[in-house]
């Protein structure tokens, strides 16, 4: 780890401040990518702002019929969240199964939502279920947001505030871990909401995206039988030691069609 | 021997886990040494490369920079190359090509991970910082990765003193003969196998801390060895050239090791070595992404082999090609891992009469190869019990039965092997008889119907495994081309009070030496276990050892303390027959007491000691003062454990997932002392069998030598949901040759498991056409091969 300079923040608009003139300043949610990240060199921040002390950016709020949650909650309190539990099942279910419990003791939806790890699992959810971004300066709709391999639309200094998600009719997601790292190869998130289907992927690509395909079918037909001969291309699909592209391709579909069946149990 | 509540036998929690669990374990990183430097390896990025020049100039001036050194200071010192300590020689009488391994890389760079400089600070994080100032100018060259063509005409050389790659040509067995008796088979079955190349990760990275004393010259070593005293004869007879006698190793609490810590490696080599240079201390650990790529490996084979049956399924003859990766460098036991402790197992439980091995050693582009746990038995239980299944399926023969037929019978021990080894004892058709009953294969086809109506394909495999381990007789190891001995030494040392010290050259990294070998002397001298401290791990304090590793510590280790304990009671009984006025003849020791023969006369072994050590009374001109005996012990024989695996999976097709659902092992250890902790064993030998089998995989870029697996985000440790509970059991057959009548288990799991666990899946997809799958059978590796066949089945 190379030095840097520390930085405790208070609340939201401080960290804004305090990261305000550093160009390479990072904030930091849960750390855990960036712990590792700095561990191992790959990152030179001149500064870190730490977002733990910002009460502003925690809780899990009832707004609208939907769940608004701040960027600062961890994993395990949407997984545990008796609210998440009755409004958004496949939330808390997603959430309880990110990492293991020491990461999801540390780990935050919005460190996750902004990082946009390919294989990150929130990612499938803020899409699929329709979500809006709320920042420091604006809100920004998920089908804006992500815009590939680790990039979103967050500018210079922007930080995520909170996510307000809408109450989905049926969600369901069902993930194949990588067997080494078991962070997701193939992810998929299904929604029925009143802004109508979605399929969101993650893992198999090089971010999050939605098959419009499968949407189509759904919302005729909620059922898994429906998205059965509906073949994922295997173009710029990820391949590596794990799986080939091919492999994801065929695990988007099984994936999918699991989901929807846990979705409509 | 009585069996006493905590002598052997005995499930005695381990007391050694007292301090592991507390956080009171005491390893090589937590020493805390006066004035401490920290040491640094700047390590190759390429995995072939001309060095041009390094440039460490700025390196240099950088802040709390001690010293920098490179491959020019370690050749102008004259250090010695490190060694390998196995002479194997090929078909042709010649001794294996043994090109030098320099610490320090001096003008080319062989894998990625090979040392080019070493910095030493006053921090370890100055250390890398300055590493990253220097600069070398790499010439990068073609690097040869690929075992299966490393022998090929035109493959990238990775030694010039081994022409083609080639360290050795090896063979066992007489060809002619087994090639008459496949021209008269009824059946041959063929086979072609990859064992998948391991990473061993033990929990504890290598570390290593050294001080030199200028005032006496003592230089002192702090290592994670497996075997401090070979560690110290290695660097003091072949590599730096200090006196034995100045060199002390100290083996602390080590995290384990799987084989990866008996090696000398080129780390503390340099600590040793610049020690003085520095004039400080120097410190190192390992960080995780070092041992992926600097730790030894294990495995990594290619392999064809056939076995010729006869009409009614008996064998008839075995021949086996293997070509064995031995990395860029050979590693300390790298040559006698895919010859000696591989083809020589190769008739396996099986009265097969003939058997030709071929083995091939092949230099690479990638980390040095050695012994990982098991080291060439799971490679030879992986072909032995991989192609027996695969013959019963042709033959459609069931495979336990296939198994029975073949058999070496319990009358026919000891038994001599066409490959070397002779036997010494066995039973084998009870343990599969019990493993069939535990596992329910009766009731298996009923089992795969119910899986099939649920859309999961199931299936069962066998292995029966023999394993020869407890290394080894000092003269035959000497006739195979070990530059060692392989005896143990103890020493038990009484205090005047009582209690005693057992002093051991065997080493325990996790396996339990205190408890274990603080029950034999309980059992044997009737002391009670909270009086007895196990000391091992340091070269000043502990009689000679050749280290833990192949099974060995128990049947040798444990067999020195019991003869070391053998002289205690003769002692013992001389100065009972005087304290007791009586003749020597006349006195028996039983449950730690002396008494004369056929009387109520009786001494306990306490007043005995306290006599020894305060001789009043005592014959003085006849015994000597003191209660404190050595012993050395030489094994006369291998031991042999075997037994019999039964793995049962379930695959989901759609996404080529694996589990396993049911694990059961019988074996034959010969007799146990601990049983709690044999189970132990046997269950972390059963998941790094499973790792291998499902998940762990080694994989380097097949162009630029990169490790992709270089991390745990891509090498696939074994977790605890990837195995079931396991059903384990024992069947005792007592080894003749040594005192305790035990074998050995620390490997089996290890070596029987790969094999179970594949015939399970081979099994389980054996509908669909499939008769192999890679190992590892990741899902991505079960999905193709399905997809393969059924585009084979719609052709």
């Amino acid at each position: 780890m190379y030095d840097f300079a520390y930085h405790r923040a208070k609340s939201a608009a401080d960290a804004t401040a305090l990261l305000k003139g550093k160009s390479e300043g990072r904030a930091m949610a849960g750390g855990m990518t960036l712990i590792p990240t700095l561990k191992q060199r790959l990152a030179r921040p001149s500064d870190v702002v730490d977002l733990a002390g910002a009460k502003d950016l925690a809780g899990i709020k009832a707004e609208g019929g939907g769940l608004t949650i701040g960027a600062m909650t961890r994993h395990g309190a949407v997984a545990t969240s008796t609210e998440v539990k009755s409004t958004i099942p496949a939330l808390a279910s997603l959430a309880g199964h990110i990492g293991d419990p020491q990461v999801r003791n540390r780990g935050t939806i919005g460190g996750s939502v902004a990082n946009n790890d390919p294989a990150a699992d929130y990612p499938a959810a803020v899409l699929a279920l329709g979500a809006t971004i709320n920042t420091t300066t604006r809100k920004i709709a998920a089908d804006q947001f992500f815009k590939g391999l680790f990039e979103t639309a967050l500018g210079e200094g922007e930080l995520i505030t909170s996510i307000s998600f809408p109450k989905p009719e049926k969600a369901a997601y069902v993930k194949f871990p990588n067997p080494a790292s078991r962070y997701a190869m193939v992810g998929v998130f299904v929604a029925k909401t009143a802004g109508g289907v979605r399929v969101a992927v993650t893992g198999a690509g090089p971010g999050v995206f939605r098959v419009k395909a499968m949407e189509d079918a759904l919302a005729k037909n909620f059922s898994s039988a429906a998205i059965k001969d509906i073949k994922v291309p295997t173009d710029g699909l990820n391949s590596d030691i794990h799986g080939s592209a091919e492999y994801r391709a065929h695990l988007v579909g099984v994936m999918a069609r699991r989901a929807v069946d846990a979705a409509s149990k | 021997m009585t069996a006493a509540p905590t002598g052997i036998g005995a499930r005695v929690k381990r007391t050694e886990d007292q301090r592991f669990l507390t956080g009171r374990g005491r390893y090589v990183d937590d020493l805390a040494l006066a004035r401490p430097t920290y040491a640094y390896f700047l390590r190759s990025p390429h995995a072939h490369a001309k060095i041009r020049s390094i440039d460490t100039a700025a390196a240099a001036a950088m802040p709390g920079v001690v010293r920098i050194f490179t491959g020019k200071d370690t050749a102008e010192a004259k250090v010695g190359s490190l060694i390998c300590g196995w002479v194997v020689k090929d078909k042709d009488g010649n001794p294996h090509k043994a090109p030098g391994h320099p610490p320090i890389a001096i003008d080319t760079v062989r894998y990625v991970g090979d040392t080019v400089a070493m910095v030493v600070a006053e921090t370890a994080s100055q250390a890398r910082d300055a590493a990253e100032a220097i600069k070398v100018d790499y010439q990068v060259q073609p690097a040869c990765v690929d075992l299966a063509r490393a022998l090929d005409k035109g493959a990238a050389q990775v030694h010039p003193e081994a022409p083609g790659n080639l360290c050795y040509d090896w063979e066992i067995g007489v060809k002619a003969d087994v090639e008459a008796a496949f021209a008269k088979a009824a059946h041959v079955t063929k086979l072609d196998l990859v064992n998948n190349r391991l990473i061993p990760n033990a929990m504890e990275p290598r570390a290593a801390a050294a001080d030199y004393d200028a005032g006496t010259g003592q230089y002192t070593l702090w290592s994670t060895s497996q075997n401090p005293h070979v560690l110290r004869l290695i660097l003091s007879a072949f590599v730096l050239g200090i006196p034995e006698h100045k060199l002390r190793v100290v083996a602390p609490d080590v995290g384990g090791g799987f084989g990866s810590k008996i090696f000398c490696y080129a780390d503390e080599t340099l600590v040793v070595w610049a020690a003085p240079r520095v004039g400080r201390p120097i410190k190192w650990t390992a960080e995780r992404n070092e041992s992926f790529q600097t730790d030894a490996h294990g495995r990594d084979h290619v392999t064809h082999a056939e076995l010729a049956l006869d009409k009614d399924g008996k064998f008839l003859a075995l021949k086996v090609e293997t070509i064995a990766n031995m990395g860029s460098y050979l590693s300390t036991f790298s040559t006698a891992v895919p010859t000696y402790l591989y083809a020589t197992l190769l008739a396996g439980q099986y009265t097969t009469p003939l058997i030709y091995a071929n083995v091939k050693a092949a230099f690479t582009h990638t980390a040095p190869v050695d012994a990982y746990r098991g080291a060439g038995r799971p490679e030879a239980t992986f072909v032995i019990e991989s192609i027996v299944s695969k013959a019963a399926a042709e033959l459609k023969i069931d495979p336990a039965e296939l198994r029975r037929r073949n058999f070496i019978p319990s009358t026919a021990f000891p038994y001599q092997t066409p490959v070397a080894l002779q036997y010494d004892s066995g039973n084998y058709p009870p343990i599969i008889d019990e493993a069939t009953k535990v596992s329910d294969y009766k009731g298996f086809e009923g089992r795969r119907a119910e899986a099939k109506s649920r859309g999961k394909l199931r299936g069962i495999g066998f292995s029966s495994y023999i394993e020869a381990c407890g290394l080894a007789p000092s003269q035959v190891i000497g006739q195979l081309g070990g530059g060692v001995g392989q005896w143990e030494a103890a020493q038990i040392r009484f205090n005047p009070t009582g209690n005693v010290q057992v002093l051991t050259g065997s080493h325990s990294h996790g396996q339990g030496h205190e408890t274990t070998f603080a029950q034999i002397v309980s059992d044997k001298l009737g002391v009670p276990l909270e009086q007895i401290e196990v000391v091992h791990g340091d070269t000043a304090t502990t009689p000679f050892g050749m280290g833990s590793y192949g099974s060995r510590s128990l049947a040798v280790g444990g067999s020195a303390i019991m003869k070391a304990a053998d002289k205690i009671i003769a002692k013992g009984k001389k100065i009972a027959a005087h304290l007791l006025e009586a003749s020597v003849a006349d006195i028996a020791f039983e449950n730690g007491t002396f008494k004369v023969a056929g009387t109520d006369k009786a001494v306990p072994l306490g007043q005995v000691v306290f006599a020894a050590y305060v001789p009043h009374n005592y014959p003085i001109t006849e015994v000597e003062p003191g209660m404190d005996e050595n012993a050395f012990y030489d094994p006369a024989n291998f031991v042999y454990p075997a037994g019999t695996q039964v793995c049962e999976v379930e695959i989901d097709p759609e996404t080529g997932t694996t589990e396993i659902v049911s694990f059961t092992a019988i074996d034959d250890f010969g007799n146990i002392i601990n049983p709690m902790i044999v189970e132990g064993q046997v269950h972390g030998g059963i998941v790094q069998g499973v790792g291998q089998a499902l998940l762990e995989n080694a994989v380097y870029d097949k162009s630029s030598g990169q490790l992709i697996s270089g991390s745990f985000m891509d090498y696939t440790m074994p977790r605890a949901d990837d195995v079931p509970s396991f059903k384990v059991g024992y069947k005792v057959t007592p080894c003749p040759h040594n005192p305790l009548g035990v074998k050995g288990c620390g490997e089996a799991g290890a070596i029987a498991a790969p094999a179970a666990v594949m015939n399970a899946v081979r099994d389980a997809l054996g509908p669909l056409g499939v008769r192999d799958v890679p190992m590892p059978a990741t899902p991505l590796a079960v999905w193709q091969t399905i997809q393969g066949a059924q585009r084979k089945a719609a052709e």
